[in-house]
């Protein structure tokens, strides 16, 4: 296991991801000897996991099964201990791609938090890329340190206990983009401009305020950077259903031309007789949107660094 | 700084290059030749002056074609200081502006610049210093869009040709827009050192994005259908010639063969022949303007044919693609050579069958328009467990269909559809609110892992009761 290449089977140390059935799910970190509990009974890591295969399926004590998955940024993100509010994938896939970010890019995050989107960075700038996270907050530099040795992507990353406001990134024209999620962006702005190249580069502030994007975006400006962009992504989930609408009874059952408008047909001529009660029903597949979604998680401002 | 850096210095426009021009919104993918003539939003320039200085670097056009690199300083000159509060004085008489249509067409043949032009119109607009500051403010810009021509080139990436294609040429690409296709990339885990399967009849853009989220490391193939795969926005990427290496393609039409075991090289149809067939047809059909890319696509479908005449949408791109001009030697050279590729695509055709066979690939993604239920349902064969596919399509019934087979068949969790909503917004001091228009439509995608399936009959129903929502699923939504 690493969050930044796939393996075959299942090894001691390697975070796994017990996938318990619709979206429930939750990570596991794989040892001798060890034992995990869920609903359908006990897992015992050496006979039950160490060795298999990504993707299989484990007996539980109980009978019932789970599958094991391969982690990757995505199901850590839907897992991970939360020390913060984090981001979701809807975003970090938004930020990834407006940054412009691929194997090799240098990038700055500022704050790490509980290192959803740092994951994330990770693996898209991997193998020879590298990130500069500042967490103001020594509690959760340190865990986020711990966590990145523990998924094996420590030489891809430093963390800084530092304020990004007042101290910056610690590192000066070498990022090739610069990512916010701090509750004052635009105090931070000027250390994003230096720590980015002197040829330029691409940078993002994440806000859930309109007040905060409104000063992030008078700071860009007042230091030179192009192209602001605010945007805001919204993701709707589908939920496959058959759904099943009753044909209304108009009373044309017994006059013997009753037909139905159904995708079956089904109410012939044979079912005439009974169709005055029973006018049967429409089915059909859909993707019904569920009744409450996320409205809201932040805007996404991006900005270009050039030349001058 | 604007002398002639280092060659080898990073982000330097050079001969050669595959660059984009940008005005405003507006995007063109083009090739950095020297003396090339090009149009791009009513104007004519050669980019030979652009060569040596930085990308991101806003040029002025001149009435001669040539570029003139422009600085951001001088920007501020146009104050304003007298302003109305309200229009309540304002009439629209139709005669607020003194010069005439043919004075300022005069003002734009004396070869004035646009600057100047606009400081006039406003200087002759009699109602402009009754305007409120935030409309003299919206006036200069809307002036200064119409006349000030600079442009700006940028380096090319997945960021920018994804919105210039969404912006210019959607049927193209199936209508992917750009965010959509940064949740592709998500959801796939595409990075370095996987191999990754694509379908795409994006005009190979979902295959650029791929490349570029692996920088060269690992390997791709490329299902393709017809006589060969569509690559023109994969070459607007300027990829260095290492990322096609391990790029491979394989015929739509020879998978069935592949899975069943009775796959030979024998059958297969001469694809490079028939490449060159398109390519010269293509050729002939355009004046003597360089092959422009969506020749390259026209095999593809009558429908998306239809829409590249429009002359608007032909100038999207201005690039003689490497796949052309490959093509267009090939045409003319010797039998011997033409031999000696043929071995070389045989023998690449042999590796991606062999890669395939593995069957352990990282990720499968598709984007195409055809229907996604066949394509899945086979190639998903071709993925190793416990790995994420995607898969786009324009509509949201196909892939209700995917999602029900896919259950019926078993070997995939956590499937999922879903679609994302873009909104963008105007931030300006005392007027910001959502941009007036947005994008109603990018797409759908459907979502999942792929999972070993063993025992497919007493799986199929234990599968069902599994997966039905338990509690934790809203708890899990509502997180979200």
């Amino acid at each position: 296991m690493s969050f930044i290449d796939y393996r075959e089977t299942i090894k001691e140390g390697d975070t796994a991801i017990v996938f318990l059935g619709h979206e429930s799910m939750f990570p596991v970190k794989v040892q001798h000897g060890g034992k995990t509990q869920t609903k359908y009974g006990v897992i015992r890591h050496s006979t039950d996991l160490i060795g298999k295969r990504y993707g299989s399926k484990v007996t539980c004590s109980k009978g019932g099964w789970v599958y094991i998955l391969h982690p990757t940024p995505e199901l850590w993100t839907l897992n991970l201990p939360h020390r913060t509010q984090i981001l979701y994938s809807t975003d970090i896939s938004l930020i990834t791609m407006m940054l412009e970010l691929k194997p090799g890019s240098v990038v700055c995050e500022s704050g790490t938090g509980s290192g959803s989107l740092s994951h994330a960075i990770i693996r898209t700038i991997a193998p020879t890329g590298h990130l500069y996270t500042v967490e103001f907050h020594q509690q959760r530099a340190e865990k986020a340190i711990e966590e990145f040795e523990e998924h094996k992507v420590g030489h891809l990353v430093t963390v800084k206990n530092q304020d990004v406001c007042k101290n910056g990134f610690g590192i000066t024209h070498l990022a090739d983009a610069v990512f916010l999620d701090i509750p004052s962006p635009w105090e931070a702005i000027g250390h994003a401009k230096s720590a980015l190249k002197r040829e330029g580069g691409r940078i993002c502030s994440f806000s859930p305020c309109i007040e905060q994007v409104q000063r992030t975006c008078l700071a860009l400006e007042e230091h030179g950077f192009a192209e602001c962009n605010t945007l805001e992504i919204l993701l709707r989930v589908y939920n496959v259903r058959t759904i099943s609408l009753p044909l209304p009874d108009l009373g044309k059952g017994t006059g013997g031309n009753a037909r139905g408008e159904s995708d079956q047909g089904s109410p012939s001529d044979q079912g005439a007789s009974s169709a005055g009660l029973q006018q049967g029903n429409a089915q059909f597949k859909s993707g019904v949107p569920p009744r409450e979604m996320v409205g809201h998680t932040g805007y996404l401002t991006f900005a270009t660094k050039s030349l001058f | 700084m604007e002398g002639s850096p280092e060659p080898a210095s990073p982000g330097v426009i050079r001969e050669g290059d595959f660059a984009v021009l940008k005005r405003d919104e507006v995007f063109k993918a083009v090739a950095v030749a020297r003396r090339r003539k090009i149009v791009f939003e009513k104007q004519w320039f050669c980019l030979d002056n652009a060569i040596g200085h930085i990308y991101g670097t806003t040029f002025e056009v001149t009435s001669g074609g040539t570029l003139q690199p422009k600085n951001r300083v001088q920007e501020a000159a146009t104050e304003t200081k007298e302003a109305g509060a309200d229009n309540r004085n304002i009439v629209d008489d139709g005669k607020s502006q003194k010069l005439t249509h043919d004075d300022i067409k005069a003002l734009k043949d004396k070869g004035i610049k646009g600057q100047e032009i606009v400081q006039q119109l406003i200087e002759n607009s009699t109602t402009f210093r009754d305007k409120t500051e935030f409309a003299q403010h919206k006036y200069i810009k809307k002036k200064k869009k119409k006349y000030e021509a600079v442009i700006t080139i940028v380096k090319p990436s997945t960021r920018i040709l994804s919105t210039m294609y969404y912006g210019r040429e959607p049927g193209k690409i199936n209508y992917l827009r750009y965010d959509t296709l940064a949740q592709m990339l998500t959801w796939g885990n595409v990075r370095a050192g996987n191999k990754m399967i694509v379908m795409e009849t994006c005009a190979g853009l979902v295959l650029g994005a791929i490349m570029e989220r692996m920088g060269g490391y690992g390997s791709i193939i490329q299902m393709y259908p017809g006589g060969g795969p569509v690559r023109a926005a994969t070459s607007c990427f300027g990829f260095p010639g290492s990322f096609f290496q391990t790029l491979y393609d394989f015929p739509l039409s020879k998978v069935d063969s592949l899975l069943s075991g009775t796959f030979s090289l024998k059958k297969l149809p001469l694809e490079s022949e028939e490449n060159t067939a398109v390519a010269e047809e293509s050729n002939g059909s355009v004046d003597d303007k360089p092959v422009s890319v969506q020749e390259a696509d026209t095999e593809c479908s009558a429908e998306i044919a239809a829409e590249d005449r429009q002359p608007e949408e032909q100038e999207i791109m201005d690039i003689p693609t490497e796949g052309d001009a490959f093509e267009d030697s090939k045409a003319k050279g010797t039998t011997h050579d033409k031999l000696k590729k043929q071995e070389e695509r045989q023998k690449k055709l042999i590796e991606a069958a062999d890669l395939l066979k593995e069957k352990n690939a990282d990720g499968l993604i598709v984007a195409s328009r055809f229907h996604p239920a066949p394509l899945l349902l086979s190639l998903l064969e071709f993925v190793a467990p416990s790995r994420p596919f995607v898969v786009y399509c324009q509509y949201k019934e196909p892939l209700v269909e995917c999602y029900t087979k896919l259950r019926e068949k078993g070997g995939v969790i956590n499937l999922k559809l879903s679609e994302t909503w873009l909104r963008n917004y105007q931030v300006l001091p005392d007027r910001s609110h959502p941009k007036l228009m947005m994008s109603g439509a990018g797409g759908y995608l459907l979502t999942g892992i792929t999972v070993i399936n063993e025992s497919v009959k007493s799986g199929d129903c234990s599968e069902q009761t599994d997966e039905e929502p338990t509690s934790k699923k809203r708890k899990l939504q509502e997180q979200r």
